[in-house]
């Protein structure tokens, strides 16, 4: 059977794969997303620090013998308490100035970092094998799955709707909500707000390492895999309105999606499709798809 | 203020004549090497760094082996990959100090940009890191030298064997812009020549990270060969994605340009079997040993071919500017078009007047993990392609130099 001239074989499995890019594309703007909610910062960072997560699963697996599992765990730790230092030392001074200070810093950063890695590790990149539980794959009729990949897809689910979750129907969730929208209020009722923004942006940065820790097995292991991944996440972002958890989860899958299917009818437009719909919903949506206008 | 002016003048021009005795025609005096490279890019490794060590090393060789009565000066920049950086950077650098080479040139939009800014200054390219073959076709002029490699030799080398040994079947997997698209349609051409079939190509964005929608349709198309029409993260990136999805080893992948450390950096495990073609390859005989091993001392990795080919053509500009007595970039020039390549790297190498250097290219085929003795043990040479064959004849150069 074919569809519009593709086997449908070959469009599942470009379906299958789209869903998994695009469950990368949901974690790492649901960390996004996070972030610019709480402490309005645009955390340019983003894409190093998820470079960061793999570096340190790389490291602790070649230098420290540490397994997949472990680093899984330990890697957004390390990266997110990195975080928690970078927030508590320099953020913390920008809240109250314009967006673009906030921006300026974090992209700085996110250069130093690299910059560190590229002079340690090289450009080439370092190979990080995938753990023996998840090795081999599984005909699917329509296609070969490697079952790495369709591990992807459920890790990233379950985080990120753990973190819907969190936010939005439990306490420390409710605080975090009722800090976004009116600080001031919420440190009168008696809680402590700068930790929890220093929390939140800790979380969202170790949502990023997760993210590179995932990653690590698939793409080689590399200072500037972030930086090419970054802009698209934060088109994504735009795309589901900045600040929403949802929004960014669903549109990072959906994107997946498009971004799979447009390189089947036409590849040389699937590093630009992103950026076609983001100015379509700008034009007619300028708060993106599920923000708040 | 005109007395004033004029008088400098005239006190510049007697210091001159004076200073000007011992070496009439170096310009200032001074030979200034200028390494204008990608230093924190994808390119960094292969060329980068160890390009500018490399020519260092042969300012050093050559004032060792020829105690010449001017100085030599190293200026080295990172070009970013971007044409308009790297165009300002050879201006300013022709203009205003004094460099007489600008070298390596790593990318071919960069190599394309500089080419002209040196010929319109009267200074030399000599180029090592890029492959496109514009380079010394539509594109060439007489103020520069194609160095180590190109998209033709590539292409004549692995498409060209793999064809031959039964790979008949061919799809490509093309990075969407001028060097990907030349590789891409140097080697259909050789595919076909030899008997193959080209089934198809998926052009992708370049630089890609997931290669998985464009290797499932390379899968579907049911070609024997993956043609990896690419460079660099993304030709790793897509070979360690193949054995992901089960498409090695039933489909064979040829990486159409590899270089050692792209090799380095997959692993024996992923690569093993792969053809490639290179300009050099460390472990070939003593003279390669010697000096990779001096290289590595340094820079704790071994040279790519790249790199390599850097040393030896600084070394021969600087032989030339000792043989012609002059930086002037024509006369330059004609010496080193006279005069026979003969180090580790070259075996009567010549310049030809596309500005090509044609030398002897080696197929190679990365060896399996068991067969590796020792750290860098990674080809078995297969075949050594001569100069007069490895490169594009000049009877089909669309170099306006070649006289036909």
């Amino acid at each position: 059977m074919e569809i519009f001239g593709v086997p449908s074989a070959l469009l599942g499995s470009q379906l299958l794969v789209g869903l998994i890019n695009g469950s990368f594309y949901a974690i790492l703007s649901l960390g996004l997303a996070i972030i610019f909610g709480l402490l309005n910062i645009i955390n340019f960072a983003h894409g190093a620090q998820y470079m960061m997560g793999a570096f340190v699963a790389w490291i602790a697996l070649t230098k420290f013998g540490i397994n997949y599992w472990v680093a899984l765990l330990v890697a957004p730790i390390v990266v997110g308490a990195l975080g928690v230092l970078l927030e508590r030392t320099m953020l913390r001074k920008l809240y109250k100035l314009d967006h673009l200070y906030g921006l300026l810093l974090t992209f700085g950063l996110a250069l130093i970092f690299e910059g560190v890695f590229r002079d340690q590790y090289g450009i080439s990149g370092q190979s990080y094998p995938v753990p023996e539980l998840l090795e081999g794959g599984v005909n699917l009729g329509f296609m070969y799955l490697p079952i790495y990949r369709g591990w992807i897809v459920i890790a990233a689910l379950a985080v990120c709707f753990g973190t819907w979750f969190m936010i939005e129907k439990t306490k420390l969730g409710a605080y975090l909500r009722a800090g976004t929208e009116n600080p001031q209020m919420v440190q009168a009722l008696g809680i402590n707000v700068p930790l929890l923004i220093t929390f939140t942006y800790g979380y969202g940065v170790a949502l990023a390492a997760f993210a590179g820790v995932l990653a690590a097995p698939v793409y080689q292991v590399n200072p500037l895999m972030g930086s090419n991944l970054i802009i698209v996440v934060f088109a994504v972002v735009v795309i589901g309105g900045m600040g929403s958890i949802m929004g960014a989860i669903l549109t990072g899958l959906g994107l997946g999606l498009i971004e799979g299917l447009t390189r089947v009818f036409y590849p040389e437009g699937s590093a630009v499709v992103v950026f076609i719909i983001m100015v379509i919903v700008l034009l007619v949506r300028p708060a993106g798809l599920f923000g708040k206008a | 203020m005109h007395m004033k002016k004029l008088t400098t003048l005239a006190c510049a021009a007697a210091i001159a004549s004076l200073s000007g005795v011992a070496n009439a025609q170096i310009s200032d005096g001074m030979v200034k090497i200028g390494v204008l490279t990608d230093l924190s890019g994808t390119y960094s490794d292969l060329a980068g760094s160890g390009a500018v060590l490399a020519t260092q090393m042969a300012i050093d060789d050559f004032i060792a082996e020829a105690k010449p009565n001017f100085k030599i000066e190293m200026v080295s920049a990172d070009h970013q990959n971007k044409a308009d950086i790297a165009s300002t950077k050879a201006r300013e650098w022709f203009e205003r100090e004094g460099v007489d080479t600008a070298t390596e040139l790593v990318t071919t939009s960069v190599a394309l940009a500089v080419m002209k800014v040196a010929k319109e200054k009267n200074r030399i390219a000599l180029m090592s890191g890029p492959a496109s073959t514009p380079i010394t076709n539509e594109q060439c002029n007489d103020v520069s030298v194609h160095y180590t490699y190109d998209t033709y030799s590539l292409a004549n080398g692995t498409a060209k064997a793999v064809t031959k040994q039964g790979g008949k079947t061919w799809f490509f997997l093309t990075a969407d812009y001028a060097f990907g698209q030349a590789l891409e349609k140097d080697s259909s051409a050789v595919v076909v020549a030899n008997g193959g079939k080209v089934l198809g190509s998926v052009r992708h964005p370049f630089p890609a990270s997931d290669f998985s929608s464009f290797l499932l349709q390379a899968q579907a198309s049911g070609a024997q060969i993956i043609g990896l029409a690419n460079a660099g993260a993304d030709t790793t990136n897509a070979i360690k994605q193949a054995a992901e999805f089960g498409i090695t080893p039933k489909q064979s992948l040829a990486g159409l340009l590899m270089f050692i450390t792209d090799v380095h950096s997959l692993g024996l495990k992923s690569t093993q079997t792969m053809y490639l073609t290179t300009g050099f390859y460390w472990d070939l005989n003593d003279a390669t040993r010697a000096w990779s091993k001096r290289y590595f001392d340094k820079q704790k990795r071994m040279p790519s071919m790249v790199q390599a080919g850097q040393y030896s053509s600084v070394l021969h500009y600087l032989r030339a500017v000792k043989a012609a007595g002059t930086d002037e970039a024509g006369k330059v020039m004609a010496q080193m078009k006279k005069t026979p390549i003969n180090d580790f790297f070259a075996k009567n190498g010549q310049i030809r007047e596309d500005g090509r250097m044609i030398h002897d290219m080696y197929l190679v085929q990365v060896k399996k993990p068991e067969e590796s003795k020792y750290p860098w043990d990674y080809y078995h040479v297969r075949q050594t392609i001569p100069a007069a064959e490895a490169f594009q004849p000049l009877s089909e150069s669309r170099c306006s130099l070649v006289k036909k």
